[in-house]
């Protein structure tokens, strides 16, 4: 009795794995491509009286290609935060996470504590603005917006800049 | 003033009735499929497949022995048909066969009849989804003046299908520009039931931080033409195959038995009424829980049972293949042989 010829004959299916390219050693043990480290830290307060207000740093550090500097440093203060994702909201496809709450009403009068410079508002404030930044900061479409790289890699943002999209060099 | 008796009608409880009951002559030796019904329960019909002859007998037994059934005639139909869920008068039937059991007359006893059809077409496959439904059922109606009564059995259909000639695997390169190249491949297009997809994923360039990989089976079925269409789709699996962050040059394999998911075969406009579609959704999911995917329609067959090897000679094929060396081979030449002894 002979065999059928081929796949009719057999019950079993041929479970092997598909060939591929064993990996470049580079490759597996280098640094990976997808490095993208923002903090947002070193809240200081700047100004007198009822003119203050609260900067952070934010400081990058990626080997992104799409990011023109490996390495920045900036200060922005919450209503930068706010005009960034008003802009990402406008132009970009992407949906844009929440900031942190305004707290306006921390700035209402004859509150027990310092209001919206007291020290655990504004812990609680840089926390919730760096997890908003990196959400944003690794979204490949919202990288793409000229806006982003302003506001994190420029000396200061120019809100009347023309919106326009970055492609890579 | 005389009062007449009025002659005794059927919808009176001390009427004549009867029972009827549909039995195929193969019942014995019949396989049975398990089908799920419109509100989820599975049950069990026979099954039937494709140019098969359907032949049986009608019992009639009469609720009141002694008492005459009075009746307009026997018949007995083979049917089969398509019910549109928002539609639901309206059922279309592209099967539909009578045999006369009886002329218009009396039963003054229970009685069986026996019905053939013959080499009965059954184009498509049984199917209970979401929207719609097809069935095949035979109805033995009793007809009479003010009612008939009836009694209908349901089977279940499958259609085979054979190993297809052409089944090139699909290979394709999808990404986001700079940002994520990957190529996938299956190994096949088309798959039986019970096959398995065997396949790999592999990383040309990752500039995102992935998580999580995983292959869902989506079944998607289409009801209604034109401007009515309506897709419904429903994820069937999920299947993890990759849980870190990959780098480039790294290879995922993918190997995936489908015998353990509720499939039925792809289905393309039935009688011009559904499809039932089948695709694979490969999903990556970086840290931030954004989702990337890529959908490929794959094609489902049935595969008909056929006989099986003996248990050592599939395990020689399964060994040899894994090992590809020559003491598996001499064990495959022996299982053949013991194969051929017998």
């Amino acid at each position: 009795r002979s065999e059928a010829g081929g796949e009719m004959a057999d019950t079993i299916a041929d479970t092997r794995r598909l060939f591929s390219k064993p990996q470049n050693l580079n490759d597996a043990y280098g640094p990976p491509s997808n490095f993208l480290e923002i903090d947002v830290s070193n809240p200081e307060t700047v100004g007198v009286g009822r003119t203050r207000f609260t900067t952070y740093e934010i400081r990058l550090k990626t080997n992104l290609p799409i990011f023109k500097l490996k390495e920045s440093r900036v200060r922005r203060r919450y209503s930068d935060f706010e005009w960034l994702r008003g802009e990402l909201e406008r132009d970009s496809k992407v949906v844009v996470p929440p900031l942190p709450g305004k707290a306006l009403f921390r700035q209402l009068p004859f509150r027990g504590d310092d209001g919206i410079f007291d020290d655990s508002f504004i812990e609680e404030r840089r926390a919730g603005l760096e997890q908003f930044l990196n959400k944003v900061a690794g979204h490949p479409l919202a990288q793409n917006e000229r806006c982003l790289h302003m506001f994190l890699q420029d000396e200061s943002v120019d809100k009347t800049y023309t919106p326009s999209k970055i492609r890579q060099a | 003033l005389h009062l007449h008796t009025l002659p005794v009608m059927s919808f009176f409880s001390f009427g004549q009735s009867a029972e009827i009951d549909i039995v195929l002559n193969d019942a014995e030796t019949r396989k049975k499929a398990e089908h799920k019904t419109e509100d989820g329960k599975k049950d069990k019909y026979f099954l039937l497949y494709d140019g098969e002859t359907v032949s049986g007998k009608v019992n009639v037994t009469l609720k009141n022995p002694g008492k005459r059934l009075e009746h307009q005639g026997i018949k007995i139909e083979f049917i089969g048909q398509i019910e549109l869920y928002y539609d639901r008068g309206n059922h279309h039937e592209f099967v539909s066969l009578v045999k006369d059991l009886a002329r218009p007359g009396e039963l003054t006893q229970s009685q069986t009849f026996d019905f053939e059809f013959i080499h009965v077409e059954k184009p498509y496959e049984s199917y209970t989804g979401q929207n719609v439904k097809l069935r095949y059922f035979l109805r033995a109606t009793i007809s009479r003046r003010l009612n008939d009564i009836s009694k209908e059995m349901d089977i279940v259909v499958h259609t085979l299908s054979t190993y297809p000639e052409l089944n090139s695997s699909i290979k394709m390169e999808v990404g986001i520009e700079d940002c994520l190249h990957i190529e996938f491949e299956y190994n096949k297009s088309k798959y039986h039931l019970k096959d398995v997809i065997v396949g790999k994923i592999y990383f040309l360039l990752v500039r995102l931080k992935i998580r999580h990989m995983e292959i869902d089976i989506v079944k998607r079925e289409t009801t209604g033409t034109g401007p009515n269409v309506y897709h419904e789709n429903d994820t069937i699996a999920k299947y993890e195959i990759m849980d870190g962050a990959p780098v480039r040059g790294e290879s995922i394999p993918i190997r995936l038995f489908l015998a353990g998911y509720e499939m039925t075969p792809t289905m393309k406009d039935i009688n011009k009424k559904y499809s039932v579609r089948y695709y694979l959704n490969l999903v990556l999911i970086d840290e931030e829980e954004r989702r990337y995917f890529k959908q490929q329609e794959i094609t489902l067959w049935r595969k008909g049972d056929i006989v099986r090897k003996s248990m050592s000679h599939q395990a020689a094929i399964a060994s040899q293949r894994f090992e590809g060396s020559s003491s598996a081979e001499k064990a495959l030449a022996q299982a053949q042989a013991k194969e051929q002894e017998q």
